[in-house]
């Protein structure tokens, strides 16, 4: 330690040297506990990331415009309240985060273009973005090629893991599997009808969920039906529903086509207090478009709900609010973002570096105790040990808590069995 | 312009000029980071040059550019993705050896139409002729019978939003909404690290000046003059007893060509395909480059494309949240003040004090790089 200490004393005497000369007796007056509250910046950087003696430096790639903007401002929004959280205990390792943030655009290219930006420019010691499958697999091999950390937050398919991203959000199994057994011991369900938007993971879920519906629950799937995004007539599936009677509709349609199909469900007579519908891709958010009374009845699949009775989610949710007005929501998502830079800071601390390669090896085992959904592990794999939790939702927009795992899933991206 | 020449003197200045610029003034100026998006730029300049063509020259607006860009750019990312996706780098797939997207789909062997992208040269001639004979079929179709001006322009939209939904709803062959990522090596060259940037760059810059040349060439001969005379009397064109529709079908092919070219080198360069560059916005997009830069000026289409694209990104880096605003202002701006864009400024103000400084003789003889003798008889389409 006493090694490390001088040797960062030494350098950032050289450089300060550099900067002129008029800065050496301010060097050499320097108290000696300074530094040991805060490690010199060569001992904790060795890779020139954009880290100071006082600051260092993180990027935020998010959607802020074109269609995705919509899901994707919950994400910034939670990632900029975390790390102010942070910097006002603090910082990390001393340093105050200091946020450069880039606009993805709804584009996928232009994801990849500013992670890069973000990377060999700006050289950030990590990334919190992306929300789509699409905007992460551009991104992805920009990640792996310039050694940079991601932080993504989206609950997503699965089938990836990499040394280069942590992955805060559920991958499929982890959201699919303890819903689909809840539903089916609460409910006695048997047939299932799955309906989805046209793209990887709704198809990659409804692959797993069909694989559990007929190998471990032994019941049926006796629909199963894609519509492209956006797509707003779903009068063909509903007559397919009546027709079958399904014991549960279940869902993974996202974004604005939501709004589309509760709305025909409802005026096709279908009411969800009777009818079990178990959704996978309703958050708060989409609530807000799709009005409680669409909805409420239904039941969703979840890690967290902003209505969670926990210490955390009672100090964040009113955190939150104070932040970015009273009439926000929180939904699964934000709650995710929301982890990723305290995930960041807890393993910084832990590895005592700001080194990529020493983060994705400090991660797993990093837990973080004061997470809103309740307490978070990272995995071997870089996706997080959570909770699955069922909620109904209300009329006013918000999940009622219905059950939860007893204790916290593992995460499983390549499953076994389900591919 | 009396010569038909190849060019003339004052152009040939004009594409030196742009061949500094490129080839050594931004080499040296940029880092690799920045000249890997000029680069990215460059690929959308391929289509402006057509645009030049089809639309300046030959008065065929096409609102469908990006249908030719994406199919060149899908053409060389199937030949990439398929070297990326060997057996060994897919050892964790249901089946090894076929690309990650279409194991997520279930599907379990390559499509047959995929089977030819093992070989390069079938990609390379794929990348001009899938999107060239694509052209001529849409091209007959429609000159044949006389569609014209904007109906022309609806045709090539919905064929731009036709081809998205397809390949969004085919998401097992064309990797549906993400695209084809990942793109790694061409024929075991690793065409991501920075040396290989550099390399792809000037390689495109020199295709980039093999198109301007071929541009110059057809303004130049008498096809291009029967162009012009085309998009402003198309009628006495055709009782003087030329096939007005062959010239057209052959300006639509030459420009579908050059975007299917710069769509490749896209792929190239970016490491990625995805229909968010086949749709209806990136197609008027294109427009736009084309129309900033100046719609009747071969190398006005380069600068144009390089100066919308360098404020999209320096806009976007500054001011996340607002730069749509600025660049959609800066459009209007540009033009409501000059509608015959950058190279209409230059035409009307720089060149006549450059030829006044040199003391020229012929203050009109010819812009470099505007073609007087077409800007004026320019109709307001």
């Amino acid at each position: 330690m006493s090694d490390e200490t001088n040797q960062g004393l030494q350098s950032a005497f050289r450089r300060k040297l550099l900067m002129g000369m008029a800065a050496i007796p301010a060097v050499t007056m320097l108290p000696r506990s300074s530094f040991a509250q805060t490690p010199a910046t060569s001992a904790v950087n060795t890779t020139g990331l954009a880290v100071t003696d006082t600051e260092v430096t993180v990027g935020i790639l998010h959607s802020a415009t074109g269609t995705m903007a919509i899901s994707e401002t919950g994400s910034i929004e939670a990632e900029k309240l975390a790390i102010e959280q942070i910097n006002a205990a603090g910082g990390v390792l001393g340093r105050k985060i200091k946020f450069i943030q880039e606009d993805g655009a709804s584009d996928w290219p232009t994801f990849a273009e500013k992670a890069k930006k973000l990377l060999v420019n700006d050289k950030v010691a990590a990334i919190m973005g992306c929300w789509t499958s699409a905007s992460r697999k551009a991104v992805l091999p920009v990640m792996e090629q310039y050694n940079g950390m991601l932080y993504y937050p989206t609950f997503y398919e699965g089938l990836e893991q990499s040394k280069n991203v942590i992955y805060t959000g559920q991958e499929a199994t982890q959201q699919i599997l303890a819903g689909l057994n809840w539903i089916a011991k609460e409910k006695g369900a048997k047939s299932f009808f799955f309906i989805g938007s046209d793209y990887i993971w709704p198809r990659t879920s409804n692959k797993i969920a069909r694989k559990h519906v007929e190998n471990v629950l032994k019941g049926k799937v006796v629909g199963e039906e894609y519509y492209a995004l956006g797509s707003t007539q779903f009068n063909s599936v509903i007559n397919k529903i009546k027709l079958t009677k399904p014991d549960v509709i279940f869902t993974d349609v996202v974004g604005g086509s939501n709004v589309a199909f509760y709305k025909q469900l409802k005026a096709a007579g279908i009411d969800l207090s009777k009818q079990a519908l178990l959704t996978i891709s309703v958050t708060e958010d989409e609530i807000d478009g799709i009005g409680g009374e669409n909805i409420a009845g239904a039941y969703a699949c979840m890690k967290y709900f902003q209505s969670l009775d926990n210490a955390n989610n009672k100090a964040f949710v009113p955190a939150f609010k104070k932040m970015w007005g009273e009439k926000t929501v929180i939904g699964d998502v934000t709650q995710a973002a929301y982890l990723g830079p305290w995930l960041w800071k807890l393993t910084v601390e832990k590895a005592g570096s700001f080194d990529v390669d020493k983060i994705a090896a400090a991660s797993p085992g990093v837990e973080f105790k004061g997470a809103p959904e309740g307490y978070v592990r990272i995995h071997e794999n870089h996706h997080l040990w959570s909770k699955t939790r069922v909620g109904r939702a209300k009329l006013d927009g918000q999940f009622e808590l219905i059950y939860e795992t007893a204790d916290l899933v593992e995460p499983d991206p390549f499953p076994k069995g389900y591919q | 312009m009396n010569d038909s020449r190849f060019t003339t003197r004052s152009e040939l200045i004009g594409i030196l000029v742009l061949a500094v610029f490129l080839v050594v003034i931004l080499p040296l100026c940029l880092d690799v980071f920045r000249l890997n998006l000029v680069a990215k730029y460059l690929t959308y300049a391929f289509v402006a040059l057509g645009l030049v063509i089809c639309w300046g020259y030959g008065g065929i607006l096409s609102l469908g550019q990006g249908v030719f860009f994406g199919l060149g750019g899908y053409c060389m990312a199937m030949f990439l993705k398929l070297e990326a996706s060997s057996v060994e780098n897919t050892k964790i797939q249901s089946t090894p050896g076929i690309p990650d997207f279409m194991d997520w789909n279930q599907i379990t062997a390559l499509p047959f139409f995929w089977k030819p992208f093992h070989s390069l040269t079938f990609t390379v001639a794929a990348v001009m002729l899938v999107p060239g004979i694509f052209a001529l079929i849409i091209g007959a179709a429609m000159f044949k019978r006389r569609v014209g001006g904007t109906y022309f322009a609806i045709i090539t939209q919905a064929v731009a939003a036709i081809l998205t939904i397809l390949i969004v709803g085919q998401q097992g062959y064309t990797g549906g909404i993400n695209g084809m990522t990942d793109l790694r090596t061409l024929k075991g060259w690793d065409i991501r690290p920075d040396h290989a940037k550099i390399v792809l760059y000037f390689f495109e810059v020199g295709l980039l000046f093999a198109c301007i040349f071929i541009a110059q060439f057809v303004r130049h001969s008498k096809l291009g003059r029967i162009l012009v005379a085309m998009r402003d009397q198309e009628d006495r064109v055709r009782f003087s007893g030329y096939s007005v529709a062959n010239f057209k079908i052959f300006a639509f092919c030459i420009a579908a060509i050059f975007a299917a070219i710069g769509g490749a080198m896209f792929a190239l360069n970016v490491g990625f395909m995805s229909p968010s560059f086949v749709g209806i916005v990136p197609s008027i997009e294109m427009v736009i480059y084309t129309a900033v830069g100046g719609r009747l000026s071969i190398l006005g289409a380069v600068y144009g494309t390089i100066l919308v694209n360098f404020a999209k990104t320096s806009l976007s880096e500054s001011f996340p949240e607002l730069w749509l605003f600025g660049l959609g202002g800066l459009f209007i701006a540009v033009v409501l003040a000059f509608p015959n864009g950058l190279a209409g400024i230059w035409g009307d103000y720089v060149q006549p004090r450059i030829d006044r400084l040199i003391g020229s003789r012929k203050p009109k003889s010819g812009a470099g790089w505007t073609d007087d003798s077409v800007a004026d008889g320019a109709p307001a389409e």
